[in-house]
């Protein structure tokens, strides 16, 4: 028999070398940063996959993260809702901050902080049960009071679903094309109401017409949520991003506006990768 | 080209061989108990008297005995097999005690049913006797009659209860192995706790499975002949409750085949055979259309 391996709360990935108290991470955070990181490693057993990146992702902005495959964007995403927890053999080092909270520090509790954080992953992956549970699923554990339906129907028309499916809620979601279930995802992230959204390749899997659709919606979405979309697609970070981080082989090679990565970026390597003269 | 007919043609014979020995035991069953099914008709079902002497047979104490024990043992093991699964399938997948875990299921599986038996005689019929004199009293309180015999339908049902963990256990185990990770990552990303996730993703995404292991164990309960044989005191008579001894269809064919000297005892025997043979059809129908029905909706 086949199994896959599972995501596994081993042991909470925590941070290895501690800053000494007497030295408390540099406090107050510029208004604008929603996630930052300082330092900032991951390490799988003794391979860093993510190596000393400091970065500042800000409020109500999309930062797209570009780079070659490996280069460990994946791993930097899930180190911010603590996904990597469930990696065996992975740690965090340095400091991750979302909302000046300390992620990796003895105060965070993994779960409160995924409540606030959405996450989209690469494959589209619904739970098999109608449309209507899959979208209130995230509000229902997490005690949501107020109208379900309501909820549902407006975290539908944010994610450009609700037309397609209104007549058919209570269908399974498998039974959805490739970009409905994507977009179904998407609203189930929204329906939580966190206030950033972590978004993995979510257009890998589909047609450039579903991902015409998603990229809308991430236009969209930025005006209330903060957004983090890494993406393979170049013209696709172009479009829909304001930041841009370029990173290889574990390390951030260059953040900064949109624009200046895809017109004078700084560093040659970014220049190198942005007009594809390497992979 | 001929190689790979003849090889199919083999193939072939040895499905409509199967095919022909199911068909064959169903022939031999309803041959044997034609004399009883003339003779007493469908009444044979209904009637509580089972008398050899007076030839009087009536299969419905046994087919309440076989209903019983199985269905107390199966609710008397699922905590148990659905907890080891879940367990093994979800916290503790690897490492060794994982393994020590999972063995010791394998083994109960190996333990042969006479061994069962002998442990139930030897332990299990002590306690419950135990259990009966101290609950007579309080039986008596509300006119319920306890006899402390320490065998019956309770230990029959306890020794089952421990048999048929491994078909639930090892079965629920590996569908819950293969819930998707995707799925469970969904959940959790979403403030899920493992409790949650277990609750509202896992189980159900693999129920149908789950629910597939529970009838092998339903199955394996309601054949069970030699343990049962052994711990439930072999009596003819409709059990009055949970603590009387009683006989399952399996149980009282074991107990009187070799001594039935009217061919019409004989004939009622097999006729109890075929009514277990239907019994456990009929539920594994059952089963495979609800299996069925909860794999459409997944
Ligand atoms: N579960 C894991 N165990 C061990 N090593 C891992 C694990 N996941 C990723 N890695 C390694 O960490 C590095 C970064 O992986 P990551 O998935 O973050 O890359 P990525 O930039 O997202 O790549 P891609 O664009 O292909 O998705 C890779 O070298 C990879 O082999
Ligand atoms: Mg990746």
């Amino acid at each position: 028999m086949v199994t896959t391996a599972m995501p596994q709360p081993v042991r909470p990935v925590r941070r290895e070398q501690q800053a000494p108290a007497a030295n408390p991470p540099a406090a107050p955070l510029p208004e604008t940063a929603h996630v930052r990181t300082d330092n900032f490693s991951v390490y799988y057993h003794d391979h860093p996959a993510v190596n000393r990146v400091t970065l500042t992702i800000p409020a109500g902005k999309v930062t797209a993260i570009i780079g070659p495959s490996g280069c460990g964007k994946s791993t930097l995403l899930r180190a911010i809702n603590r996904m990597n927890d469930f990696v065996p053999g992975a740690r965090a080092e340095g400091q991750l901050w979302y909302c000046g909270q300390d992620v990796y520090g003895p105060n965070c509790d993994p779960v409160e902080l995924r409540r606030r954080i959405g996450m989209v992953f690469q494959k589209p992956n619904p739970f098999p049960k109608s449309i209507f549970r899959n979208v209130a699923w995230a509000p229902k554990i997490n005690g949501y009071r107020g109208d379900l339906e309501e909820l549902v129907e407006r975290s539908l028309r944010q994610a450009a679903l609700w037309d397609e499916v209104k007549d058919k809620l209570d269908r399974s979601a498998l039974a959805l094309s490739g970009g409905q279930q994507q977009r179904l995802c998407i609203a189930r992230a929204i329906a939580m109401q966190p206030d950033v959204l972590l978004m993995d390749e979510p257009c890998s899997a589909l047609d450039p017409i579903a991902t015409a659709h998603i990229e809308d919606l991430i236009d969209q979405l930025k005006t209330q949520y903060t957004v983090v979309l890494v993406t393979h697609n170049m013209q696709q970070a172009g479009r829909v991003s304001d930041r841009t981080a370029f990173m290889y082989l574990g390390e951030l090679v260059e953040v900064d506006a949109t624009d200046i990565i895809f017109t004078r970026p700084n560093n040659p390597r970014t220049q190198d990768y942005i007009t594809g003269r390497f992979g | 080209m001929r190689r790979e007919r003849l090889f199919r043609n083999l193939l072939r014979l040895a499905a409509w061989l199967v095919g022909l020995n199911v068909l064959v035991i169903s022939i031999t069953l309803f041959w044997g108990a034609s004399p009883t099914l003339r003779h007493f008709g469908l009444g044979f079902l209904w009637s509580s008297h089972w008398n050899p002497v007076t030839d009087e047979f009536g299969a419905l104490p046994f087919l309440a005995g076989t209903l019983a024990t199985s269905f107390l043992a199966l609710a008397l093991s699922l905590p148990l097999s659905l907890s080891m699964a879940i367990l093994l399938g979800e916290f503790l997948r690897v490492g060794w005690l994982s393994n020590v875990f999972k063995s010791l299921v394998d083994l109960i599986a190996a333990v042969p049913s006479v061994i069962f038996g002998y442990w139930g005689l030897m332990v299990l019929v002590p306690l419950v006797r135990e259990a009966e004199m101290w609950l007579m009293p309080l039986g008596q309180s509300v006119g319920i009659e306890i006899m402390p015999y320490g065998v019956g339908v309770l230990t029959a049902s306890l020794v089952l209860a421990v048999m048929i963990i491994p078909n639930t256990a090892a079965i629920a185990r590996e569908v819950l192995e293969l819930v998707p990770r995707d799925l469970k990552e969904a959940a959790y990303s979403f403030g899920a706790t493992r409790y949650e996730v277990v609750r509202s993703v896992i189980v159900p995404y693999a129920r149908s499975g789950i629910f597939a292991g529970i009838l092998l164990s339903l199955g394996r309960a309601l054949g069970e002949t030699m343990a049962v044989t052994m711990v439930i005191g072999n009596t003819n008579e409709m059990p009055a409750n949970l603590f009387a001894p009683a006989n399952t269809m399996a149980s009282v064919i074991a107990n009187e085949l070799a001594e039935a000297t009217t061919a019409i005892h004989y004939s009622s025997l097999v006729a109890v055979g075929l009514v277990l043979f239907l019994v456990t059809t009929v539920i594994n129908f059952i089963g495979t259309y609800i299996i069925k029905k909860m794999t459409v909706q997944a």
